[in-house]
Formats: C-alpha cells, sequence, structure tokens
C-alpha cells in the first residue's frame, strides 16, 4: 500500500487530533479541479487526523461533495452542508458542481480512510482497518503503528499493529531497533511470526549477531508458545472424539455387560437419534418456527425414546431368540443392520440431510494462534459428561441399576435370588440403544447425517468396549478418552489411515495383557 | 524356538516354547511327591497354611477334610496351575513343581483328574484316549504321522480296563456320569503318568460303580503312585491306604482310617465344637 | 511310530463314497461339460453356456473356496474370524500386480507403467511391485504374503487369551485397517479405483472364451482339491486335536497340546487357500478394490458358511452359492430395497437355521433319534 505510506506519516506527526472544525484549507482542496490538489489536500486532512474528515472523505468517494462558489459542500439527499464547518446550507444551491475523483485519487482515498480508521472509536472498525494493513512492513509506517499502538487497548488490534510494527521495524537501518522489533516479536502467538524471526536468523540476511542472538532466542519462545496451543487445540479436539465415542459405545458396553451380546446393528442406533434430530429440526422449523433456537433439546427425549423403542424391538424380536449364542448374534444383528439402513433410505433418502446448529451452538472460543475451540464441540463435551452423570445415577443408585449389575456379574446367582432376568435384559438393552440414540442426537450436530453414518462407529466403539472391559462405567471412560486423544495426536504426525491402524496394533497389544480389558472385574470370577 | 514376545504371567511360563520334555523325575529317593511348608494366599484368604505332605513312590494316599481345607488348592499347586507364596514342592528329588508350566508338569508324569468329568463330549470313546495318548503332541508329528498298531493295542487295553470296551465309537457325551468318569481316569492312564491326583472320582456314582472304581484304582496302586481326595468314607474303607486329614489349609493328622476316625481333633472338626 | 497306511490311502478314505462320487459328478460337469459347451457350441444354440454363466459360475466357485476356508478355522477349529475377506483380497492384490503388468503399453497413457500410477505422476514402479511381471513371481507373492500376515497376526492373537466374539471384533478391524490402508493412493495399489482394465493373463487375452473356460476349470479345480483337502483334514488326528481345541480348549492343553501352534496351522491353511481363490476370481471378474477388504464383506463370508451349515465342509459350498445367487436376484427384482430383503434373509437364517441348510436337510432325512 505505497499510497499509505505519507499518509500515516502524517499521521504519525500530529499529536492529537483536533476537536473541532476541520482545515478550511484542506477542505477546499478537495473541491479543487486537479488531481494533485486534491490528494495534497486528502493528505492534509489526514495529516490533521481527525476522524471526522473519515466521513467527508467517504462523502467524496461516493461523489457526494460538490462545489458551489468556492465552497466545498457535503450532500445528503437534496440537502447541502458546509464541508468544513459542517453547518447547514439553506436552501441548497442549485448550481453546484459534484466533485468528480478519478482512481488515482480514488486509490489515496481508501489508504487515507483505512489509515484513519485505525484511530476510530470503534474497536470493530479499527481492527478491520488494521487487518487491512495486512503484511505491510515499510518501516515508515513505524511511528504511526507506534502510536495506534499507544492509544490501543483492544487486545486483538494491538496484536495485528504491533506485529506490523515489529515486522516494519525489522527493516530498520538500526540494529537496536531490529533487537527492540525482535524482542517484541517474542510475545506474538502469531504464526506468521515464525517466517519472520527465522528470516533474522541467516548471518547474510541480518549482520547484526546480538540481533541474531535475540532472534533465536524468540523464536523458540514463539515456537514453544505455538506447539503448546496445537497441542491444546489437538487435546480439545482428542476430548471432544473420546466425548462421542464415549456416548457411542456406552450403550455397546452395557449391552455387552448385561448380555454379552455384540450388536452390529449399534451404529443405526445412532443414526436414528440422528434422524431423529433432523424430524425434531425439521418440525419445529414448521410449527414452532419462533423456537428453533431450542429444538436441541426437544429432539434429546426424542432421540432417546427412538432408539430406545429400536432397541426393544430388536431384543425382543431377534436377540433374545438367540440368548447364549453370541456368535449367531452378532449374525444375525449384521443382518439387522441391513435393514435398518434400507429403512433411512427408504423414508430419508440416500443422500445426506442438513441438521443445523442453533445460533448457541455456532462460532467458538478463539484460543491463541488461530485455534479455535468450536462452541458445538463444547456443548457435546459437556452433554456427554451429563449422559455419563445420569447413567452412573441409573446404574448405582436405582433398582433397575442394582439388577443390571448383578446380572452382569453373575447371571445365574442373580436369577436365583429374583432378579427378573428377561426384564432386565429389555430394560438394559434399551438403555443402551437409548443412549446410542442421543449420541446420534449429538453427532447430528457435528457431522454428515445419512443412512450408512452408523457405520464410520461402528468399529471404533467395538474398540472402546474391547479395551475398556465391561463391568464398569470407568472402563468405557477411560478407554473412549485415550483413544479419542491418541487417534487426533496419531493422526497429526501419520495421517488419518495409519493412525487408525496404530491404534488398533495399540488396543491388540492391550488386549494381550489384559484380555479383560483395561478395567477388569477383580478377583476370581466364574469362568465364562 | 526362543519366545520373541514376554510371556503372559503365572502359570504358563513361555507362550511360544513348545511343549517341553522337562526331564525324567528321579524316582530313587522313595519320595515322588514332596511338599514342604506351602502357603497360598488369595486375597487375604489363606488357602493353604504352611501345609508339609510327602508322598512316597507306589503308595496310595487318601486325602480328606471338609470343605474349604484347601484340598483343591493343594491340587492346584501340585499341577502348576496355582503358585504357591511360599514354600517348596518337588516332584521326585529334581523337578520343581513352582517353576515349571502346567503342560510341562502334566508332560512329566502327573496326572490329575477333576471333580466333574471333562471328557470331550462330540469325540468318540476311542477318539478321546487317542487324544490322551502320550506321544509327541507337536503340530508335524500329529498331522503326518499316524497311529501305529502298538498305540492302537494300548487303547484296545485301556478300553478293557476302564469297562467301556464296547462303546468305543460312541459319543463320549452319551455315556452315563459313572462312564464318563473312567473314560476320564482311562485318559489319565494312557498318559502314562507316575503320579496320579484324583479329585472325588465317585462322585455321583452308584454303589456298583463305586466299587468298580475302587477295584479299579486298587489295581493301578500296583504300578503308580496315587493321591486320591474324598469324602465317601466308605470309598476309602475299600481303598485302603494311609490317610491325611486336612484343615484350614494345613496338615490335621495323618495315619491309617482308623487312626484317624479315632483322633480327637479330627472328630471335633468334623462334628463342630 | 510307522503310519499304518500311506498318505494316498488315507486321503481316499477319508471321504466317504457319496463323495467321491458327488465328486466325479462335479468335476464332469464343471471341468468338462460346462467349459465344452461354451467353447463349442455355437452362441445361438440353446446348449451353449454363455459368457454370463462362465464368468459368475467361477466367481462363485471362488467365493465357494473362502467359504469352505472360513469352515476349516469357524467349524472345525472354533475361531470366527470377520476378516477373511483381507486374505482374499490380498491374493487378488497380487496376481493383480502381474495382471497390470502384463498391460504393457496398453494402458491410456501407453506408459510401461501402470495407469493410476502415471496419474500420481510416479516415475517407476515401488520396490514392492519388482519382479511382479513374472507369473512365478506373482504365484510365490499370492501364496506367501497372505500366509506371513495370517501367520503373524495369529501369533499375536491367539496366544493372547482373547477368545471368542472379542477376537472376531478384533479380525473386522484388521480387514478395516486394510481397507483404509489399501484406499490411500500412496500405498501404491491404484487408492480406492484398484487395479482394472486387464489385458491379458500369460500372454492370453483374459476376454477371450478359451480363457474364461480356463479359469472356470481352474476355479472348479481349486474348489475341489479344497473340499478333499479338507476332508483329510477334518478327519486326521489333526482334525480331532482341533475339534478338541474348539470344544475344550483348556483341557486341551491340560493334556499337553499347545493349541497356539494347531491353530496357526488351519489358519495359515485357510488364509493360503482365501489367497489362491483370490488370484483366481480377479482375472474372472475383471477388477479388484479395497472395498473387497469391506468388514461388510467379511461377515457376509460367515453368512454363507452359517447359512450352509457349519462344520459340513459341503454346507459352506452351497451357502455360497446360495447367498450369492439370492444375491443377484435381489439386486434385480429390488433395484431400490434389495438390501431390505438380504438383511432379513440373514436374520431369518441365524434365526431358524442354527445348522444351516446342510443342518435342516439331516434332521429332514433322519428320523428323530429315541429319547
Amino acid at each position: 500500500m505505497r499510497s499509505l505510506r505519507p499518509l500515516l506519516l502524517a499521521l504519525a506527526l500530529l499529536p492529537s487530533p483536533r476537536a473541532s472544525g476541520l482545515d478550511a484549507a484542506a477542505v477546499e482542496g478537495l473541491g479543487a479541479e486537479d488531481s494533485e490538489e486534491k490528494i495534497a489536500a486528502i493528505r492534509a486532512l489526514v495529516r490533521e487526523g481527525d476522524p471526522a474528515t473519515l466521513g467527508l472523505l467517504k462523502a467524496l468517494s461516493e461523489e457526494a461533495l460538490a462545489v458551489s462558489g468556492g465552497r466545498v459542500l457535503r450532500l445528503d439527499g437534496e440537502r447541502a452542508f458546509d464541508a468544513a464547518t459542517g453547518a447547514e446550507v439553506v436552501p441548497a444551491p442549485p448550481d453546484r458542481e459534484t466533485v468528480t475523483v478519478n482512481n488515482r485519487v480514488r486509490r489515496e482515498l481508501e489508504g487515507a480512510m483505512a489509515a484513519l480508521r485505525l484511530l476510530d472509536p470503534d474497536p470493530g472498525v479499527r481492527l478491520t482497518a488494521a487487518r487491512e494493513l495486512g503484511d505491510a512492513d515499510d518501516p515508515e509506517l513505524a511511528p504511526l503503528l507506534e502510536r495506534a499502538l499507544a492509544r490501543e487497548t483492544q487486545a486483538d488490534v494491538r496484536s495485528i499493529l504491533s506485529l506490523i510494527a515489529a515486522r516494519s521495524n525489522l527493516h530498520s537501518p538500526d540494529p537496536s531497533v531490529r533487537r527492540g522489533a525482535v524482542r517484541a516479536l517474542a510475545s506474538s502467538s502469531d504464526r506468521a511470526v515464525v517466517g519472520l524471526l527465522q528470516g533474522s536468523l541467516d548471518a547474510a540476511a541480518e549482520p547484526d549477531g546480538g540481533v541474531r542472538e535475540e532472534a533465536r532466542a524468540s523464536l523458540r519462545l514463539v515456537e514453544s508458545r505455538l506447539a503448546a496451543a496445537d497441542v491444546a487445540g489437538r487435546l480439545f479436539s482428542g476430548i471432544s472424539l473420546g466425548s462421542i465415542l464415549l456416548l457411542a459405545a456406552l450403550g455397546l458396553a452395557i449391552t455387552y455387560g448385561v448380555m454379552g451380546v455384540i450388536n452390529m446393528a449399534h451404529g443405526e442406533l445412532l443414526m436414528v437419534g440422528a434422524y431423529s434430530a433432523y424430524v425434531v429440526q425439521e418440525a419445529f422449523a414448521r410449527f414452532f418456527p419462533h423456537a428453533t433456537e431450542w429444538y436441541p433439546v426437544a429432539a434429546i427425549p426424542v432421540g432417546f425414546g427412538a432408539a430406545f423403542a429400536v432397541g426393544i424391538a430388536m431384543e425382543r424380536t431377534v436377540i433374545r431368540l438367540l440368548y447364549g449364542r453370541p456368535l449367531e448374534t452378532l449374525l444375525a444383528t449384521w443382518g439387522l443392520s441391513l435393514v435398518l439402513i434400507q429403512c433411512a433410505r427408504t423414508f430419508f433418502g440416500p443422500n445426506n440431510v442438513q441438521v443445523p446448529n442453533p445460533s448457541w451452538m455456532s462460532g467458538g472460543i478463539a484460543l491463541a494462534a488461530g485455534i479455535v475451540l468450536p462452541s458445538n464441540r463444547i456443548v457435546i463435551i459437556a452433554f456427554s459428561l451429563g449422559v455419563l452423570a445420569v447413567v452412573w445415577i441409573l446404574l448405582n443408585r436405582t433398582r433397575l441399576g442394582l439388577f443390571v449389575r448383578a446380572v452382569t456379574q453373575n447371571r445365574a446367582m442373580a436369577g436365583c435370588v429374583g432378579v427378573p432376568t428377561g426384564r432386565v435384559d429389555a430394560m438394559a438393552f434399551g438403555l443402551g440403544a437409548g443412549i446410542a440414540g442421543l449420541g446420534g442426537v449429538a453427532l447430528s450436530q457435528i457431522a454428515n447425517v445419512g443412512p450408512e453414518m452408523g457405520q464410520g462407529y461402528i468399529v471404533d466403539s467395538f474398540l472402546v468396549v474391547v479395551l475398556g472391559g465391561v463391568g464398569q462405567l470407568a472402563g468405557a471412560v477411560w478407554a473412549a478418552l485415550a483413544l479419542g486423544v491418541a487417534s487426533k495426536f496419531l493422526e497429526a504426525s501419520a495421517g488419518a489411515v495409519i493412525a487408525k491402524i496404530l491404534l488398533l496394533g495399540i488396543v491388540v497389544v492391550v488386549i494381550r495383557k489384559r484380555p479383560q480389558g483395561l478395567f477388569a472385574p477383580k478377583g476370581r470370577t466364574a469362568e465364562g | 524356538m526362543m519366545p520373541i514376545l514376554t510371556a503372559p504371567t503365572a502359570p504358563r511360563r513361555a507362550a511360544f516354547a513348545r511343549a517341553a520334555s522337562p526331564g525324567v523325575v528321579d524316582e530313587t529317593h522313595d519320595v515322588i511327591l514332596y511338599l514342604e511348608g506351602i502357603t497360598v494366599t488369595f486375597d487375604g484368604f489363606r488357602a493353604l497354611n504352611q501345609l508339609t505332605l510327602h508322598i512316597e513312590v507306589g503308595e496310595l494316599r487318601c486325602v480328606i477334610g471338609p470343605n474349604g481345607a484347601g484340598k483343591t488348592t493343594m491340587m492346584d499347586v501340585v499341577t502348576g496351575r496355582t503358585r504357591p507364596d511360599r514354600g517348596a514342592a518337588f516332584f521326585g528329588q529334581n523337578l520343581d513343581l513352582t517353576e515349571l508350566s502346567e503342560t510341562e508338569i502334566a508332560l512329566a508324569g502327573i496326572g490329575r483328574k477333576f471333580q466333574k468329568p471333562t471328557v470331550f463330549e462330540r469325540h468318540t470313546v476311542r477318539e478321546n484316549l487317542e487324544l490322551a495318548l502320550k506321544g509327541d503332541r507337536r503340530v508335524r508329528r500329529v498331522l503326518l504321522g499316524g497311529l501305529g498298531s502298538e498305540d492302537e493295542g494300548r487303547i484296545d487295553g485301556m478300553l478293557r480296563r476302564i469297562h467301556l470296551a464296547g462303546e468305543d465309537s460312541r459319543e463320549a457325551g452319551l455315556l452315563s456320569h459313572g462312564q464318563k468318569q473312567w473314560l476320564e481316569i482311562g485318559m489319565l492312564l494312557v498318559q502314562e503318568p507316575q503320579l496320579l491326583l484324583l479329585d472325588e472320582p465317585v462322585a455321583g456314582m452308584t454303589d456298583e460303580e463305586t466299587e468298580r472304581t475302587a477295584e479299579l484304582i486298587r489295581s493301578l496302586a500296583e504300578t503308580h503312585s496315587l493321591v486320591v481326595v474324598e469324602h465317601d468314607m466308605a470309598f476309602i474303607a475299600q481303598l485302603g491306604g494311609r490317610v491325611t486329614v486336612l484343615h484350614e489349609g494345613s496338615v490335621l493328622a495323618e495315619g491309617s482310617l482308623d487312626e484317624v476316625q479315632e483322633n480327637p481333633r479330627v472328630i471335633e472338626v468334623y462334628l463342630g465344637r | 511310530m510307522a503310519p499304518r497306511k500311506s498318505l494316498a490311502v488315507r486321503v481316499l478314505e477319508s471321504t466317504p463314497r457319496a463323495g467321491w462320487l458327488a465328486l466325479g459328478a462335479f468335476s464332469l460337469l464343471f471341468l468338462g461339460v460346462l467349459p465344452a459347451l461354451h467353447l463349442f457350441t455355437p452362441a445361438a444354440s440353446r446348449l451353449h453356456v454363455s459368457d454370463l454363466v462362465i464368468t459368475v459360475g467361477g466367481k462363485i466357485m471362488c467365493y465357494a473356496v473362502v467359504a469352505v476356508a472360513l469352515d476349516l478355522v469357524w467349524g472345525y477349529a472354533g475361531i470366527l474370524s470377520l476378516g477373511h475377506g483381507l486374505f482374499f483380497a490380498l491374493g487378488g492384490y497380487a496376481f493383480g500386480m502381474y495382471l497390470m503388468r502384463s498391460i504393457g503399453h496398453e494402458g491410456v497413457y501407453q506408459s510401461d507403467l501402470p495407469d493410476f500410477m502415471v496419474f500420481l505422476d510416479w516415475k517407476k514402479y515401488p520396490w514392492f511391485w519388482t519382479g511382479t511381471d513374472h507369473f512365478l513371481w506373482a504365484l510365490a507373492l499370492v501364496l506367501v504374503v497372505p500366509a506371513l500376515l495370517a501367520f503373524v497376526f495369529g501369533l499375536f492373537a491367539f496366544s493372547s487369551r482373547v477368545r471368542g466374539v472379542y477376537l472376531s471384533i478384533i479380525t473386522q478391524a484388521l480387514t478395516y485397517a486394510g481397507m483404509l490402508f489399501f484406499f490411500r493412493n500412496e500405498t501404491g495399489f491404484g487408492g480406492n479405483n484398484g487395479f482394472t482394465d486387464f489385458k491379458r493373463v500369460l500372454g492370453f487375452p483374459i476376454t477371450a472364451p478359451s480363457t474364461r473356460a480356463v479359469l472356470f476349470m481352474l476355479s472348479a479345480a481349486l474348489l475341489g482339491g479344497t473340499l478333499v483337502l479338507g476332508r483329510y483334514l477334518v478327519t486326521s488326528r489333526v482334525g480331532r486335536v482341533l475339534a478338541a481345541i474348539r470344544d475344550e480348549e483348556p483341557r486341551v492343553r491340560f493334556l499337553g497340546y499347545d493349541p497356539l501352534w494347531y491353530k496357526l496351522f488351519v489358519w495359515t491353511l485357510s488364509a493360503t487357500l482365501c489367497a489362491a481363490a483370490g488370484a483366481l476370481y480377479v482375472p474372472q471378474v475383471g477388477i479388484i478394490n479395497p472395498s473387497e477388504m469391506s468388514p461388510a464383506n467379511s461377515i457376509e463370508i460367515a453368512i454363507w458358511v452359517a447359512f450352509g451349515g457349519r462344520g459340513t465342509l459341503v454346507g459352506p459350498v452351497l451357502g455360497a452359492s446360495l447367498v450369492n445367487l439370492a444375491k443377484s436376484w435381489f439386486t434385480v427384482a429390488f433395484p431400490e430395497v434389495w438390501p431390505f430383503f438380504l438383511g432379513l434373509l440373514f436374520i431369518l437364517i441365524t434365526l431358524l437355521l442354527p445348522r444351516g441348510v446342510v443342518g435342516l436337510a439331516t434332521r429332514l432325512r433322519r428320523p428323530r433319534r429315541p429319547a
């Protein structure tokens, strides 16, 4: 932005903007015929640094300035105002001539306006202006930037301005200035700074040894900060993935623990929950448009209920009949999975459907270095913790939970003491299915919803159950977290596919050591 | 073949090593089984408490005791299924039972018959015996070598001995309970063990079957060393031999059946305080 | 211990006479009549056996081999593998490499390298492609690589105490990982497109009727041989040990057998048979891609075995044939919703036919035993 330079320089020379009135001569110059004069006038105005100039320059760029009898007027519809004083001229002179701008003047105008916006009282405007300055690295900008920085209170604007200031200072002929710039950059968490500092490490580019030393130290600081932010970001992704795996696998852990059933249609229960959320969202959009923000709240019981119902149906019709034959159950539930997928395809079509996030789940929290923690994932993490808590209470503080735990540990004995194992089986299966449904509701907010969406989660859910063992919720929690975090960290270094393969390998190795999973029931149990 | 991964924990020692021949037991000093100060604790419960027991070569020893006395755990220690926390266990003079794996102990010559008959239900009687027959267990051998006429002869002889000669092509799952017990004893015998551990061999048998079993065991006593755990006093009387009474994990009394039955401490333990 | 009878005699005795008769009829039909009718009758004639029949027939016979291979490990050794499709596909890929090489310069890009490599801007073959232009080396790869993978995996899996459903899940994960790996373009096997557009095998054009007929006959021969081998194995001592391991593994260990090596033996043999089937499958279908390794495929193989009758060797052949024919029929009759019927079929099979078709036939033939 070459045209910016003199303007910014001009701004820098000014101690403070004038409060009232604009320099009449300068304003008059705006109405001049000659482009050079217009440009000089623009610069003079910028030198004054009055933010009110912005409106004037904007008017000029919109060709809303006119000249009448040597006086420059700002036009507003049919009304005219004195450009210098702002007073209205009544009546609006009929002989006014619009002030025209050619491309050169226009360029100058744009630069001037951007520069002036750096001093705008509105921080949003300042931020945009700062961003527009972009990669500017001209040393002449430095004084202005320092001045803007001195007044600047907003953190994000500050960081951009200091970056630009430092960048421009890096090319300063004075080594002490350069050293100061390098030192200032140490506190940055902007990724672009790394490249900048690396430029100063090379003896050919940077002759001063002291500056190089400083650059090295600063680089180390910035890189470690960036690395920490990276790790934080990845950790968050891992926890987010872990929370989803938990919801997906918790239900499976319960059904497997109680009945020894590996349900290959488990992914489809997730799908049922996701489609429930879709239906609820559509219903809200159609019937309660003023309340669409709250559809997820309604989707929770609907998703649970739908999956619960499907689960009970599965249990009553197929799984109960194959009790005691886990391998056959596996195969039959695979058939169920095909049927359910086809049902979804028939009712909802083969393509993915859109389930938009409500506004309170959109956006995210920005961390340093451009890492953003999406709000929808934060909500989902909280949601899974909530579900976990409810399930824990259910299993440990209710009668049903007591029965479920009894049957998990020793079915025969539980039956002997009067626990209705058949009913417990159905309830437990329904509960597991319902939790999967909740997982599907959560998934609908962050992933694509389609008939085959469940297939991608089966293998992972199984790995969580295999790794975490059954009989204790803690197992599923730790396994889900471990797999989620490990997955994200491996992905970053090895790519998604290799990460998956490695994870499989790790699970196999862990299982060798502890075939009952990480959280195996302790003590001597009857051989299963 | 060297194990390429660390072995799982006790009792199996080397998962990849082929079932080895741990050596021949030294029987020259008359003691075939030697347990000294064996202590086994499970989660705080002391199953065996300084148990000391010697079985001589060719002896028939009966072990009795109330439930929970440690009889099964003692057998577990001898066969390598459980490792003692303390104490020494030797087969003959030279084989340390606390160091060998279950398979190695079985191949060294200790045979155990469990309380519940665990024959292979879907295999025939003959096939059961064939599986148990002493011989090289490696895949290569089994794949390429068939059964010689000598082996078939041994199986035929054993079938006669265990009163199952006419049932050799019947599925083992279809035998009566008593017959299954005999089959299992037969499977034990074709392994040609030197020491047999029989855990309640007549549980669930009719009187007639019990008598036949006593006869079988007595005939074995001539060529093998035997330890029989039982509750049935009549059966023990039929067997003869020394009796050891276990109580709360250690030896309470030892002697002939009569001596033991008259021992006041034994009476107290069995009849209550 | 001197073997009582020679190997040939024992093999002969392992299959009952009815079996040999059936095998004879099968050979006559599939190694003689059908190929002859395909090659030597004019297309218009009613006796003519079409291309479609030959290719589909060959394909189904390859599937049948895989089903028998799975039955060996599942029905006779108790290991439910839900990843056998991986070995099948690997055999297919290994032979596919040879077929890709045989395309020569006739690909789209007219280059030495296969089209997909040119597309990826590769300049030469990756190291694992060396020698794949030689038929014998490719054959060696087909037989050795999947077997090696199976061996290593088996070593890990069987020496741990993982059993039952957990083991099945691990095999699913294995084939899933394989599929993901082969989907990557960088892996060097054609990415998600795989290998296709084959031109010739051993110099013979791949679509010529005679080539098709030969492949058909080879598939039939492989199936026949697999059945004979399987029958010999399961009636042998090794088979009895395996059955014992399936029924009561701890007891077998207690008898002094190491189940690991027995399982590894049958597992690796099974994988090799699958790989051979895969190698015959690929030239007949004309394409191999990573979806052959999908978890769903491997589960289908288990369904074939369950449908036909686990532990019967012949049952899986029936199962593979019937299910695949049914599937072809469903896709034509209900093009929109055929998975629904397939799924329903799976459910009904497992619910109503626990012993499969063969079990049903046996029950119907034999009167009920007196209680």
